[in-house]
């Protein structure tokens, strides 16, 4: 079974968000997805400065079975990308929710963040997904 | 729910994630490919491959059988337990599929055919055989183990029973050994060297659990996949089907052309084909740039024409992304690949990449 830790926010294309005490968002993909990915190979992740929107292409994890898109949950500044995912991909598969982190922004409206899925909600979904 | 092997239980047990494979719920990886892949490579691993069929071929006449039977020259094999790759052809040389085929004594063949064209190759093998009186019997009984790697040998061998382990280890490349309730070969499917066992269904996971304990790693098809692929061996329906012939498909090497008087099934369609200059050829493929080939992305020779990938993968030895493609037979040694909307160059390679945990392409 996967991981959903309860802290946390999610899309249901399996990306998950967390508010960080300084008001910044970091944004990753979920234990189910790097799970059905496999082995990831090469990330594409997005340099600071860059403006992005909700729903935008941001970044690109590719496994040894399948390249993926990854959404951004909300709109913002991207203020640090993972540099060390260019190395050490398989930093997803085995820490998702912390060293496996894509990237951090600063939104433009938190209020985006409230409405994702929560840990609940998001449990919910893969439950449907597999049954 | 589709069929299951009898290591299917101790495949969920060991926490695989399975996937559908020709109608057959099969393990795809038990955690890390790669690290699975590796294993291969450096030391040892296993596959449950009990889902490819398994044919003993029987008469009198079951030579001439299989010389008109196969592209590859079953007159070939002289010495007993020696193994021939070969394809099975249709009369327009399409491949109804690929194939490994012992010879056994003047009476007894065994064949290996893939899961996935099980009951049309069986229909194939029995068709002709009606004008040589040759039995055709499949072995569904009977289980399937690849232990594939520098060390796959004598591990295997450690679990064997002390007589059977003995002649194990002295079996020839690419021959096969009757060992009673085994059947040994030293074949394989993933660049390196190891026996394919087949045993009775019951036996199978005794042997298996006896194989871990030794320290062979429980591999899946993921793995299979980029080993196969490393090594250039093709994978039927991927690089190959009934639409196109072993000359399209980088077999030309398992046609037996000699002697000329031998008149296999598909032979004058392949003649036709190999004298225009138009035959496509399958090539292999080295990406430099961080992206990844991957099945049916279109192919830009400049100045020559288009072609497709028919089995890409990030390859774990080469640290790169590697790949066969059917290309025009103009094409040179450079290439472009569309990836994701972006045209990536590629060098064209003649397989294999990898052999005996050796790369063996120039980087």
């Amino acid at each position: 079974m996967s991981n959903v830790p309860a802290d946390l926010r999610f899309l249901k294309s399996h990306e998950w968000a967390r508010l960080e005490s300084d008001g910044t968002i970091t944004i990753g993909i979920s234990d189910h997805a790097q799970q059905a990915l496999g082995d990831l190979v090469f990330v594409e992740v997005p340099e600071a400065g860059r403006h992005v929107n909700a729903g935008e292409v941001i970044a690109v994890v590719e496994s040894v079975k399948a390249a993926s898109d990854v959404y951004s949950p909300l709109a913002g500044e991207v203020v640090a990308g993972n540099a060390d995912l260019g190395g050490q991909p398989e930093l997803i598969n085995q820490d998702p929710y912390g060293a496996g982190w894509l990237m951090r922004i600063r939104p433009d409206d938190k209020a985006q963040f409230a409405s994702m899925l929560d840990a609940k909600a998001y449990a919910a979904v893969l439950a449907a997904e597999t049954h | 729910m589709g069929l299951r092997t009898p290591l299917f239980d101790t495949h969920v047990a060991a926490g695989a994630r399975t996937v559908d494979f020709g109608g057959w719920d099969m393990p795809v990886n038990y955690g890390s490919q790669i690290e699975e892949h590796h294993a291969v490579r450096r030391d040892a691993g296993m596959f449950d491959v009990s889902h490819m069929c398994v044919v003993d071929l029987r008469g009198d006449r079951v030579r001439d059988y299989l010389r008109r039977l196969l592209a590859n020259d079953v007159a070939r094999l002289t010495e007993p337990g020696k193994a021939l790759y070969s394809c099975m052809l249709r009369e327009h040389g399409g491949v109804i599929d690929d194939l490994i085929v012992y010879y056994m004594n003047d009476q007894w063949y065994r064949m290996v055919v893939n899961a996935g064209t099980r009951d049309k190759d069986l229909e194939w093998l029995r068709q002709v055989a009606a004008g040589y009186g040759v039995a055709v019997e499949p072995r569904t009984e009977l289980a399937m183990i690849a232990v594939q790697g520098p060390n796959a040998r004598a591990k295997a061998a450690s679990v064997m029973e002390p007589a059977i382990a003995q002649r194990a280890l002295e079996i020839g490349p690419f021959f096969g050994l009757d060992a009673g309730s085994l059947f040994i070969a030293r074949t394989g499917y993933t660049g390196e060297d190891g026996f394919e066992i087949m045993l009775p269904a019951e036996h199978a996971v005794a042997l298996w659990q006896g194989l871990r304990t030794v320290g062979v790693a429980p591999c899946g098809l993921g793995a299979r996949d980029t080993l196969r692929l490393e090594a250039g061996m093709n994978l039927y329906g991927n690089d190959m089907d009934e639409t196109l012939s072993p000359l399209e498909s980088g077999l030309n090497w398992t046609v037996a052309w000699e002697p000329q008087d031998r008149d296999f099934i598909g032979r004058a369609a392949l003649v036709a084909q190999k004298a225009r200059p138009d035959t496509r050829k399958l090539v292999g493929l080295l990406v430099e740039d961080r992206a990844v080939l991957r099945s049916h992305q279109k192919v830009i020779v400049a100045n020559v024409g288009e072609g497709e990938v028919t089995s890409g993968t990030f390859s774990p030895t080469l640290q790169r992304s590697i790949g066969l493609a059917r290309v025009p037979a103009a094409t040179g040694d450079r290439c472009e690949v569309e990836i994701r909307g972006k045209l990536v160059p590629a060098r064209i390679v003649r397989p294999p990449f990898v052999r005996h945990g050796k790369v063996v392409v120039a980087l």
